[in-house]
This record gives structure tokens, C-alpha cells and sequence, in this order.
């Protein structure tokens, strides 16, 4: 590790442990807490990827995550940003986007080519001839991929978790650490984060006094203070990826994602610094000088052995101090100003001697060898805006800092509808208004003076504890000047007639692009963004935004203010698709005989959110096991759980007269112990559920809705009853009753038995008939239906008796040979008789008419919702029915549900229900067809898999036991 | 995510709500035009400004009206559906034509074999 400096610096450094990884093939050395960029630099590895267009190298520009320089494929993970990914023992890291080799990457030619490729370069030369397009997107992602996939990496397990504080302050610098503590003072729960590993910010590697003590001596009483109180919860390593309305924010760490409510938050996020935009500015060795800071104070690297540093605050200096006492060298500290004021690092660098040129700037960078590294710095005097003198000298040096400005980090402010606006004074966008529940401190609202942002921290942590209801003491007083202004340059931007001068580091975007484009006319910060690509790439615009609007607001003569900045939107950094993905909340819902069913090797199926046995048997048995189920019931008995319709009960003193409107037939005069059919059609006419009702007294109904579809009704009910207050009251019970269906012609027998007071002969209680009374000694409610057309009785009972009901049954039936049956049999079942299920028979243009259910509307009564449209549809013309249908030639391949039906070129309905019928012999289904093909006796055509029609005779319905002898035995 | 201020239950995050639409008038069913129950059934105002509109928190399958604003996207009031529903609706059927038939049964005795026990 030739450029590693001796202890103490490397404040996240632990040297005890040596960690060997790869890179590009080779195995080099880092200690425990680098990162994989500092750990490379540190052995003199300075190139860690090539650029997006013209395939140029790069190297770190602000070793804290902010630019897609250091985007490297660590194992079979691309995109990982090696300056905040520690080191892992074996780790495989390979540089991205070259071709042939990262130091011989045969495509950087292609920057040769810059000429002949202007911005919108694709977009112009592709789009003809259109044939070609698929050839010309083949080659261009493979010039242009960032990274690769693997699609046999090892699964991620991914989560999410919820927190919910009072405060939450973002960043945790020396604003947040003071809000963090203000805000705990004041009896809150504080949930601080900050996406680095350490907190403190800037403490940790900027100076702030001539001796660069004070920074320390802060951090070590903000530490002292936060971990004192218990009441502040510390998130380090963890990003704040997103504001989304009312403080509802996203957190990512590691796997996991975090959702957070805040009822205040505090944004304390700093600020970005910017680069100098000159010829060559993309060099490895040209870098922010807080990544010099980073890598000398944080990680123990010497960033260069002879550094120019270029200037326009008095940071720069604090950055060259901090190079001469790392043993750099300090060819040069170039000041942008005409007349810098002295201040302590001024006079501290003037004490070291440090040579300073003022007024010049960094004109080029003389590149090393294939443009490697820097060799040079050519200097020269301003002229004027953007402008030099002819000569330049040059100044040896492998490393070039650039001081020159400050943006703020403000992609929460504006994803929070905060406003900013352009300061003149300062040369920097700056925050005007912040939402409510919202505050701001530190250098992101602008305090650059360390002793302010403390001020403000304080401030900010008191104002977002008393809007989160902890008001506690005076308002802290802020004093200290911000020192925001002659922080930022209001024009570092030097356009060269070689170009490369890039604004945009991750679209290789130069200072003549953006003017192209803007002498195309693409005068609107956003459709420059969108022309160009500014600030579109991995890094967002955190460095090519401000230049773009300064170039703009150049070009137009607007001020910058008017021309604004683009939209900032989430996520603020890097998200994987697996937080996104990672588990999620999907319950499921059990019956209370679930473990009955899985005991007897059910199947499950998920109806709605329930499970529900499919059928009972192994998979390989699946279509003998239906079959058995199914003769089952037509022969002898079944069982099937169908706890999982909804129940609603409806009561009061219109019962009758609500259920007579949400309904479409009639159930004023339905007598007492008797169920009726119901379907619901909504505003439109079309049928979205249906059921039964049963009227245990004059004002008391229990109906049941479809599994899936209870929950909308019910919801249903409540909304129209809200408008027409009738005197009732709708309770959804679905999970209050466990039910049952016991059906066959030796249901009756298997019941008797079991049953008390109530009789369950043909002429006491006749179909259509509901009960009350007990069965194996459990309250319950008999209801004498029949959807699967046998003698059958639904029994109900309250859901705590589910398992028992179930037991007391299987035991019953056994002698009579009894089996459970499930889903799919039903459905057979079901298809037999000719029922319909709402959802799969219907789609959401179904109307009655269609589907052939007039008889179930009751036409003459004063109102049902939908009334109108059902009585406009009956008017109209039919354009489709709903028809039964048979295929009796055995060799024909079976239809399956949604192929279509076909005449001609012409679709003209779709099947929607199909099975082989045992008891029939026979194919049958249910399909929609054009009107006129629905009569009776007609032939439709079915297109089946492979493109066979397969002919199908249109049939009455139902298809089993027409005069529905077999239910009323 | 929003948050909803329930007139039942408090604060509460917006994906415990379903959102049913504007408040409007029903046409009566019987006296209005084809034209006035089409634009009923399938329009909506859907105006920029501070709306009226039905709200349910799921949970406890409870309704409100809330006043947004739908370009600031802020809830500026919610309240239970009684401050602006406070009378029972009666729906009446126009007076039939002259008939020399005798009057209508409402409520035919109806009881064919319907389809029962319906699971989707």
C-alpha cells in the first residue's frame, strides 16, 4: 500500500486486520473499513472504470458515493459504488464498461469520433431505416452497458420494516447532531440517519481552523451529548431515499427497507460541492477537495505526491493545508478570485508558504499517458467570464482539488414541494419555503459557518419537536453569520476549443454539447435534461445540474432564478429492485377446518385471500381425485367446506325494503324460513355479485356474496344506506360462521342423525328452505340449496365450532361412505346444473341480459340500484350472450376457459367455463356468443390450442337433471 | 403515503381508505333523460380545486365525505356523510298510464329455481 499514510489518520481504518481482495484480476491489500476505491488508491490503482460514451478513464471524484465514476461489478452484483463499499475478505471486483481491458479498452477510439458523435447523436443518426433499428440497439447496449447480470446469482433475502418517530432527523453532521439532541431534550423519539458509516459529516474530514482542531473537539462533545440520550435512535450506513407525503419516507439499509412516518422531519443533508468544469477535468487525479479530505482524514491515503489546487473559497486552502501535512506537495493553490479576503486557513496557508496565484484557474489538464492520470496542470490568468489569457503555464502535478462551490443537497426539499431559489449574493441555489412539519439546518439552508449550522441544528430540532407536539424551553438563538456567500463561483465554467470540458461526468457530456443543443432551440432546463442527458445519469445532476442552468440561463438572457432547476423525484441514491420486491405483507385467511383439510392431503387453492381445498389427493391423482369427488355427490354424499362465503346480516325495520333496492329481485313479500336467489348489479346494470337471502324473521335477513366479492358488497351496502338512511343496520359475519355442504341423495341420511330440533324431511323442510336448530349438539342454521342440483343442506355455525361441526360430519358419513370434495369438483358440479359464477362467467360488461338472468329481476318494482340502466339495456340490442354448450365427438380436443369462439375472421365470444362431464359423456361448457348464434340447436366454433376450431353445439341449460328433481328429493 | 383524518377513527395512513368517487346528486331513475343517467353513471366532474368525495376506511367499513384540493392534493375537511344526508330517500314510480288492467303487483310471487350457493 504504497500511499497509505502512517496512524492516526484513517479514521475508519481498522489496521489490525489486512483484507485481500481482487480487482480486475489482481489481488491487492486494503486494512478492515476501506473501501474498495480507497483501498485501490492506496496501492495506486486511480482508474476504476470508463466513461458511458467515449469510454474514457476515471477514477474517484468525491469518495462519498456521489458520482458513477466508482460504479464497479463486485461478484455478480453490478453498479456497486466502490467508494462506500467496504472491502470483504475474497471479494471479486471488475472494473465496468470497456472492452478488451480497463487500461486498453479498444472503444475509447470512440473519443476520437466525439466530432462525428454531437449530442443527440442517437437520436439522429439511428431513427432510419426503421429496419435497422433492432441491429443498431444491439450494438449500442453493448457499447454502453453498465455492468452485468447474472441470472443465476444467489437469491437476496430482502425485507421491509416500519418505524414510526417523532422526529426524524436526516444527515448527521453538525446540524442533524444538534437537531438530533435539541429534539430529544424536548422527551420526543428521534430516529437520526446518515448514509456513511460514521456520524459527524463534515467533522470528519473538513477543516475548519488553521490548526483543524476545532472540528474535532466539536464532533467529540456532539457524540458525548447524543449518547446520552436515550430517546434518539442512530441509523447510520442507511440512505434516505425518498420523501413521499406527510413525512412518509424511505430508508434503506442493507437488505432491508425501511418506512418511516415522521410527524417532523429535520433535513440536514449538507450540500454537494461542484467541480470546475476546464479541459481534461475528467482525469483520474482530478478530484473534489473534499474527496482529498476523505481519503487523507478517513481512510489514510495520500491522494497524489504533488497536488494543484484550484480554488474560489477559503476551503481550498483548508484542502492544501491538508495535503502539506499528508506530505503532498503543493505545486500550486490556484484562486479563481481577483481579491480573496484573508481569513485564519488563508493566513494558515500563507504561514506555510503555499505559492497561491490569484485570479487564474485550472485551463487544462495535460494528461498522462492514454489519459491514465494527470501529468500537468496548464494555469492561466481570468479574463472575464468563462474566459483566459492565451498563455498558460504549466505546473507539474499527478493530482488537481477542485474548491470551487457548493450546491445544496437539497433532493428531499424538492420531492417535499419545497421551494429553492437562485442567491445572487452567494452565487447558489438556496431554500425559500419548506413544506409544513419540515425544517432545514446546516449547509444545505445555507450555514457554512461551523458555530451556525450548530445554531441552526439546535434551532431546527427545537422547532420540529414542538410541531411534533414536544414544545420544550426557549426558542435557541441563531447569532453566527451563515457564511454562505463567497463560498461558489459564480461561473466556474471554462469552455476550451478542444472540449472536454465535461459537465456531466456520467454522459460525458462537454460545455459545446449543452450549447448545441441550446442553439437547437432547446431552451428549457428540462427539455435541455432531456435532449442532452444532463444530469440523467446515475448521479442525478448533483454536479451537471447547476452548470446546465447557468449555461442556459447564459444563452437566454433569463435570469437563473427564471430559468429554475429540473425535478428532483425518489429515489434520492441506488435502490434494488429487491427492496422493492422483498416480502411484503400478503396475509392469507384459514377456515377453522384448514387443518382438517390438510390433514386429509388437500390441495389448497387461494380464493379471494382465503385458501380453499382445490381437491383432495397428490398431485399426480389430481384428475382421478376430481372424478371421485364429483360421483361422489351425484351417488352417494359429499362434504365441502364453504365457510369462505361472505355472510352480511341485514336488520331493522327495512330490512326488506334494503334489500329490495340493492337487489334486483324482490324480497318484500319473501316469506319468513324461505331463501331467495340475489344478484346485484351496480350503477351500470352489469352484475357484480350474487347470492342468497334468508329471512329468519321480518326484519332480520343473513345473505350470503360471492368469496371474493363480500367485501366490495358489503362496502356496497354501507355507502348507499350512508345516502338513503334507512332504519338498518348490515354487519359483514363472513368470518363469524364456519359452513359447511353436505350434499347427495344420502345427505339427508348422514344428517338426521346428528340434528335436533329441527326436522329434516321433504315436507317439513322443503328446498329453498332455512332452519334453525342444532346439529351434534352445535347452534346452527340450516339452509336447504342446491348449487351442485342434489339433495343438500348448508350448514352454518358460529366459526368457533368449525372443527367440531366438520369432525361430528366425517364421522357421520363415514359409514355411508361420505368423501370431502373441494373446488374444482364444485365447479363441475356447478357447470352441470348451469349456474353461473359471478367473476368467472361474468366480466365487467356483463349485464343480465347477457347472461341470461331476467329471470331474477324483479322489473316492476319502484327502484333497485341500476334499475334504469338494466330497463336502457333491455330496450337496446343484445350484442352477445351467454350460452350453454356441448361437444359430443369424443375425439375432439377439449376447449379450454378464454378460447375464443370464432366465426369467420370474426371473434364473436369466449369460452368461460369447460369440463368433460362423467355423468353427460360429454364436453360441456358455458361461452359467450353473438346474439344471434345463441338459439338453441346453433354450432359456434372453438378455437383451441394449436389453432384447431373445434365445433360445439349450443345447448338448453342446464345440462344435468333439467326439471331439478334430484334437489327436491 | 397520505394521511387520511378518519371522522371515526383518527389519522390514518391512506392504503386503509378506498376512495368512492365524487359526491353528486342521483338522478331520479324514473323522471330523468337517457342523456342525464348516462352522464350520471359514466362521467365525473374530476375538477382542479377543492372537491366533495366519499371516502371508506376499510377496516371498519366506514364512510365520510372529505373536501380536497385536488391541485395542492390536501384533505382540507372530513365529516360523517349525516351532515349533508340527514333525510330518508324514498324512490316512487311515475304514475302508471291509464290501464285497464288491474294495478301492478310490486312484488310478483316469484319462486322459480334459482341458482344458490354461489362461491367465486
Amino acid at each position: 500500500m504504497p500511499n497509505r499514510m502512517p496512524e492516526p489518520a484513517g479514521l475508519l481504518l481498522d489496521r489490525s486486520e489486512t483484507v485481500e481482495f481482487s480487482f480486475e484480476g489482481r489481488t491487492y491489500a486494503g486494512y478492515k473499513g476501506d473501501t474498495v476505491a480507497s483501498a485501490l488508491l492506496a496501492n495506486g490503482v486511480g482508474v476504476l472504470s470508463r466513461s458511458f460514451k467515449y469510454h474514457r478513464p476515471r477514477g474517484p471524484l468525491t469518495m462519498c458515493g456521489q458520482d458513477s465514476n466508482t460504479l464497479v461489478q463486485i461478484g455478480h452484483v453490478p453498479n456497486r459504488l466502490a467508494d462506500q463499499t467496504t472491502v470483504a475478505p475474497g471479494m471479486t471486483v471488475r472494473a465496468q464498461n470497456y472492452w478488451g481491458s480497463l487500461e486498453n479498452d479498444r472503444l475509447a477510439l470512440l473519443g476520437l469520433l466525439h466530432r462525428f458523435m454531437p449530442v443527440g447523436f442517437y437520436y439522429k443518426a439511428f431513427h432510419k431505416p426503421r429496419a435497422l433499428w433492432p441491429l443498431w440497439e444491439k450494438v449500442i447496449r453493448r457499447l454502453t452497458g453498465l455492468g452485468t447480470i447474472a441470472p443465476d446469482a444467489p437469491h437476496g433475502y430482502f425485507d421491509k420494516a416500519y418505524l414510526f418517530p417523532d422526529v426524524l432527523v436526516v444527515g448527521g453532521g453538525p446540524a442533524g447532531l444538534a437537531a438530533a439532541i435539541q429534539a430529544a431534550d424536548a422527551g420526543g423519539e428521534v430516529l437520526l440517519v446518515d448514509e456513511n458509516r460514521a456520524l459527524g459529516g463534515a467533522l470528519n474530514y473538513a477543516r475548519f481552523d488553521a490548526d483543524g482542531a476545532l472540528a474535532d473537539q466539536r464532533k467529540a462533545m456532539l457524540l458525548r451529548e447524543l449518547q446520552a440520550r436515550p430517546n434518539i435512535q442512530v441509523m447510520s450506513d442507511t440512505l434516505c431515499n425518498g420523501w413521499y407525503a406527510d413525512n412518509w419516507l424511505a430508508l434503506v439499509r442493507g437488505n432491508r427497507l425501511y418506512k418511516v412516518r415522521a410527524r417532523a422531519l429535520v433535513l440536514a443533508t449538507g450540500s454537494y460541492e461542484q467541480p470546475l468544469i476546464f479541459h481534461n477535468n475528467d482525469l483520474p487525479g482530478v478530484m473534489l477537495g473534499s474527496a482529498v479530505q476523505r481519503l487523507i482524514k478517513l481512510y489514510g491515503v495520500r491522494p497524489g505526491s504533488r497536488a494543484v489546487v484550484a480554488t474560489a473559497n477559503s476551503d481550498g486552502y483548508g484542502v492544501a493545508l491538508d495535503l502539506a501535512q499528508a506530505g503532498v506537495e503543493v505545486a500550486c493553490i490556484v484562486d479563481l478570485r481577483a481579491d480573496p479576503p484573508a481569513d485564519e486557513l488563508t493566513a494558515a496557508a500563507a504561514r506555510r508558504h503555499l505559492p497561491v496565484l490569484v485570479g487564474a484557474t485550472v485551463w487544462e489538464a495535460e494528461p498522462e499517458g492514454r489519459n491514465m492520470g494527470v501529468r500537468a496542470a496548464r494555469i492561466a490568468r481570468i479574463t472575464g467570464e468563462g474566459t483566459c489569457a492565451a498563455s498558460a503555464d504549466s505546473f507539474a502535478c499527478d493530482l488537481i482539488a477542485m474548491s470551487v462551490g457548493y450546491t445544496p443537497a437539497a433532493p428531499l426539499v424538492y420531492q417535499a414541494r419545497g421551494r429553492v431559489r437562485y442567491d445572487e449574493e452567494s452565487a447558489m441555489f438556496a431554500l425559500a419555503e419548506l413544506p409544513a412539519h419540515i425544517f432545514a439546518a446546516g449547509s444545505l439552508s445555507g450555514a457554512f459557518n461551523l458555530d451556525a449550522a450548530l445554531e441552526e441544528g439546535y434551532r431546527a430540532g427545537w422547532q420540529a419537536a414542538g410541531d411534533a407536539g414536544f414544545g420544550f424551553g426557549p426558542e435557541p438563538a441563531c447569532v453566527n453569520p451563515k457564511d454562505a456567500v463567497g463560498r461558489t463561483h459564480p461561473w466556474p465554467i471554462f469552455r476550451h476549443p478542444k472540449g472536454k470540458d465535461f459537465v456531466d461526468f456520467d454522459e460525458d457530456l462537454q460545455v459545446h454539447d449543452l450549447e448545441n443543443a441550446l442553439t437547437e432551440g432547446y431552451e428549457h432546463i428540462e427539455l435541455l435534461k432531456r435532449f442532452t442527458t444532463n444530469g440523467m445519469g446515475p448521479s442525478q445532476g448533483r454536479h451537471a445540474s447547476v452548470p446546465a442552468v447557468r449555461l442556459v440561463s447564459k444563452a437566454t438572457g433569463a435570469a437563473m432564478d427564471e430559468t429554475g432547476n429540473t425535478t428532483s423525484r425518489p429515489p434520492v441514491g441506488q435502490v434494488k429492485i429487491g427492496h422493492l420486491a422483498g416480502r411484503a405483507f400478503e396475509p392469507v385467511r384459514y377456515t377453522a377446518m384448514h387443518f382438517r383439510h390438510l390433514e386429509l392431503g388437500a390441495k389448497m387453492m387461494p380464493a379471494g385471500l382465503w385458501l380453499r381445498p382445490e381437491y383432495y389427493g397428490a398431485a399426480p391423482t389430481r384428475s382421478e381425485a376430481i372424478r371421485a369427488e364429483v360421483k361422489s355427490v351425484r351417488e352417494n354424499v359429499g362434504l365441502i367446506d364453504v365457510s369462505t362465503l361472505g355472510g352480511l346480516e341485514v336488520r331493522g325495520p327495512d330490512a326488506a325494503e334494503f334489500m329490495n333496492r340493492m337487489y334486483t329481485f324482490a324480497y318484500l313479500k319473501q316469506p319468513v324460513a324461505r331463501a331467495r336467489y340475489v344478484m346485484m348489479v351496480d350503477i351500470g346494470g352489469v352484475i357484480v355479485d350474487d347470492g342468497i337471502a334468508c329471512r329468519w324473521h321480518d326484519d332480520h335477513f343473513y345473505v350470503t356474496a360471492t368469496t371474493s366479492g363480500a367485501d366490495a358488497v358489503y362496502r356496497t351496502m354501507l355507502w348507499y344506506n350512508a345516502q338513503w338512511r334507512l332504519n338498518v343496520d348490515v354487519t359483514n359475519v363472513t368470518a363469524a360462521y364456519a359452513a359447511v355442504n353436505i350434499a347427495g341423495p344420502q345427505s339427508r341420511a348422514v344428517l338426521e342423525p346428528l340434528c335436533e330440533g329441527v326436522d329434516l324431511s321433504k315436507e317439513a323442510f322443503p328446498y329453498m328452505g332455512v332452519r334453525e336448530g342444532h346439529v351434534a349438539g352445535i347452534p346452527a342454521l340450516f339452509l336447504r340449496v342446491g348449487f351442485v342440483g342434489e339433495l343438500g343442506y348448508e350448514v352454518h355455525v358460529p366459526a368457533s365450532y368449525g372443527e367440531a361441526l366438520w369432525d361430528a360430519l366425517m364421522a357421520a358419513g363415514q359409514s355411508h361412505g361420505m368423501r370431502p370434495f373441494g373446488v374444482e369438483a364444485q365447479r363441475l358440479l356447478r357447470l352441470e346444473k348451469g349456474h353461473i359464477i359471478v367473476s368467472q362467467d361474468t366480466d365487467g360488461l356483463t349485464t343480465p341480459h347477457e347472461a341470461d338472468m331476467a329471470w331474477a329481476i324483479a322489473g316492476k318494482k319502484p327502484f333497485y340500484v341500476g334499475m334504469r340502466s338494466v330497463s336502457l339495456q333491455a330496450e337496446g340490442r343484445l350484442t352477445r350472450k351467454l350460452v350453454g354448450f356441448e361437444i359430443t365427438d369424443r375425439a375432439a380436443p377439449q376447449p379450454k376457459e378464454c378460447h375464443l369462439v370464432i366465426r369467420g375472421d370474426e371473434i364473436t365470444g369466449r369460452v368461460t367455463s369447460v369440463a368433460f362431464s362423467e355423468a353427460l359423456e360429454k364436453v360441456i361448457g358455458l361461452a359467450y356468443v353473438a346474439s344471434d348464434q345463441a338459439d338453441e340447436g346453433s354450432t359456434i366454433e372453438i378455437k383451441v390450442d394449436g389453432g384447431e376450431r373445434v365445433p360445439a353445439a349450443v345447448v338448453k341449460l342446464p345440462f344435468y337433471d333439467p326439471d331439478g328433481a334430484r334437489q327436491e328429493m | 403515503m397520505k394521511i387520511i383524518n378518519c371522522p371515526l377513527n383518527g389519522p390514518r395512513n391512506a392504503q386503509e381508505f378506498v376512495h368512492g368517487g365524487e359526491v353528486v346528486a342521483h338522478p331520479d331513475p324514473h323522471r330523468c333523460s337517457d342523456a342525464e343517467w348516462a352522464d350520471f353513471v359514466f362521467m365525473e366532474e374530476n375538477r382542479a380545486g377543492v372537491v366533495r368525495e366519499w371516502w371508506c376506511h376499510v377496516a371498519t367499513a366506514y364512510w365520510f365525505i372529505a373536501e380536497r384540493d385536488t391541485v395542492k392534493d390536501e384533505f382540507l375537511r372530513t365529516y360523517d356523510p349525516s351532515e349533508l344526508f340527514r333525510d330518508r330517500v324514498e324512490f316512487t314510480r311515475p304514475d302508471p298510464p291509464p290501464d285497464p288492467d288491474p294495478p301492478l303487483d310490486p312484488d310478483p310471487p316469484l319462486d322459480p329455481d334459482p341458482p344458490l350457493d354461489k362461491e367465486a
